[in-house]
């Protein structure tokens, strides 16, 4: 009797495996943004598949999430409050690190898609991907929404609910408008398939921020030889102005 | 047609900038001021970052006051020897304003310390200004033409040591006013990001008794190398000089002077004194506003101070 179950058991166990297998295939509509002199903003494309060896699992409907995220850098989050009769910045928070760029898409409304549990162990929401010590007080949380707030006025951070287009529980499509005043850097796409609220399978790829041309010559001149880059700007100050006098003294004489 | 400025990181209209850059121009080339004091709450406005708004409007005012400063050179109206004096205090004055400047930025309260300037220069100039343009008015018209009598300044100025010759001015005086006022507006010059020529100006014709025909090619002399210094700093301490947004502004900046001047020609020197006065107290009363109203976000973000 004992055997026959081992056998069983050994004969269902990749079955059973197998049956958890729902795998992403996904693939971007650019992995490159490149911020030049006219960047107005971009249009991310994110389509993909859902790889599976078994028919459709019975029960909870499949869910994708698909996050893109920048650069986490530390920001100092400052309140005003009416001193002496005027508005001025009283008090300072440091938050650690938050992505200067995140925009979640999902197929449902959030609280659907995934638990809290799940959300924290991955990141997901904005809040759980902004990290700060000692956000657990009220009044810390309010520096923390401020964040969430103000970025979000910016377009910098972006909710999706229900964007994200699944067809047969198989193929998914989403996109994402990234707003102009992006910082340059390593972004992530993650995607995320869940069932019952629980992540079954994800998948992670770079989206490289560049600024090219003149604008990376600029950039890198000014952090990298400030000097150089301060006596240029001079330089081209005292040209331009001296240009105007000489063009507009031409004029006059001639006119 | 939108624009990324590389150090602002910001997408900006570039014909916005332009615009704003002649517009500021035509009342600079008008009243004879940088504009500085216009541009820089302007650029506030528009979602530059403060340091970046700055330190660019210092390298922008290099160009518009090497511009200006040619055609008084040409006319001899440079007194250079008050210019050098001025200078020394002014370099020192903008090496001690960019430190309080960053000093203020780690503690999150540069914003106050700008707006604060600039409400209680902006105030205090366009008030005395356009009382003093009414009087003029007033004057012209009950004695129809008859020259302003002139001021004599005696007393504390003249007793100090250290007296220098200025010749072009015509002036025997101590080094020491002339030291302290360049200070004074040096140090502004970096925290405002102006040339200070609104307030350099006055301060030559009432403190030092300069003649005005002098006044305003030797401030506009002394703001180059003074803002040139700030520019200088900012863009090797803090890498807030914006290459492009600078050149932007200056294009629509010394073409607006230009068609400035003439339209300035064409009016009364009380009329545009009046105006340039209510100009700056709408200035000075906007940003008064900002401060005592409550704003409707109370929160600011700012990059990280990194200690």
């Amino acid at each position: 009797m004992k055997q026959i179950l081992l056998i069983l058991a050994l004969l269902l166990a990749p079955l059973t495996a197998l049956a958890q297998e729902e795998t992403v295939v996904a693939g971007l509509s650019q992995n490159e943004v490149s911020i030049t002199a006219n960047f107005n903003g971009s249009e991310i494309l994110i389509f993909g598949a859902v790889e599976r060896y078994t028919p459709v699992p019975e029960g909870n409907p499949l869910e994708v999430i698909i996050t893109i995220e920048g650069p986490d850098r530390p920001v100092t989050v400052r309140r005003m409050d009416r001193r002496y009769g005027i508005w001025m910045n009283t008090e300072a928070v440091e938050v650690d690190a938050a992505p200067t760029f995140y925009a979640v898409a999902t197929t449902n409304p959030f609280r659907e898609v995934i638990s809290d549990t799940e959300d924290l162990r991955h990141r997901i929401s904005i809040p759980r991907a902004i990290r700060a010590v000692g956000t657990e007080t009220e009044h810390q949380r309010d520096f923390t929404d401020a964040v969430i707030r103000i970025r979000t006025n910016e377009d910098l951070y972006q909710v999706l609910e229900g964007a994200v287009t699944l067809r047969n529980e198989t193929l998914f499509n989403t996109s994402f408008r990234m707003p102009a005043n992006l910082v340059e850097g390593d972004y992530t796409a993650r995607i995320f398939l869940t069932r019952g609220r629980e992540v079954v399978s994800s998948y992670e790829t770079a989206i490289t921020v560049r600024k090219v041309g003149l604008e990376r010559m600029i950039y890198t001149l000014a952090h990298e030889r400030p000097l150089v880059y301060g006596l240029l700007s001079l330089a081209i100050a005292i040209a331009a102005g001296w240009l105007a006098s000489a063009v507009f003294r031409y004029i006059r004489m001639g006119g | 047609m939108q624009i990324y400025l590389p150090i602002a990181e910001v997408s900006v209209n570039a014909f916005l900038l332009l615009g704003l850059g002649g517009l500021v121009g035509i009342l600079s080339g008008m009243f004879g001021v940088g504009g500085g004091f216009l541009l820089t709450p302007l650029l506030f406005f528009i979602g530059i970052p403060p340091a970046v708004a700055v330190a660019t409007e210092a390298n922008q005012i290099v160009a518009s006051s090497f511009s200006g400063v040619l055609a008084h050179f040409k006319r001899k109206t440079v007194d250079l020897r008050m210019g050098v004096v001025l200078l020394i205090g002014g370099l020192a004055g903008a090496a001690l304003g960019v430190q309080v400047f960053n000093a203020l930025r780690a503690i999150g309260q540069v914003d106050l310390l700008v707006r604060l300037c600039y409400v209680v220069f902006l105030g205090i100039i366009g008030a005395l200004m356009f009382v003093e343009s009414l009087r003029a008015i007033r004057r012209s018209k009950a004695t129809a033409g008859a020259p302003p009598p002139r001021r004599h300044h005696r007393g504390w100025i003249h007793a100090l040591p250290f007296k220098m010759r200025f010749r072009t001015s015509g002036l025997y005086l101590s080094v020491i006013p002339p030291l302290l006022v360049g200070l004074f507006v040096g140090i502004l010059a970096a925290i405002m990001g102006v040339g200070g020529g609104f307030i350099m100006v006055p301060a030559m014709i009432y403190i030092l008794g300069m003649p005005t025909k002098v006044v305003v090619g030797t401030s506009l002399f002394q703001i180059i190398f003074v803002t040139a210094f700030s520019t200088l700093l900012h863009a090797t301490t803090n890498y807030t000089v914006d290459m492009i947004l600078a050149v932007l502004l200056l294009i629509g900046g010394v073409v607006g002077a230009q068609v400035g001047a003439r339209i300035g020609v064409k009016l009364k020197a009380e009329q545009l004194r009046i105006l340039l006065a209510i100009m700056v107290l709408g200035v000075c009363g906007k940003l008064a506003l900002d401060l005592l109203l409550q704003p409707s976000e109370l929160f600011t973000l700012g990059a990280a101070s990194g200690h």
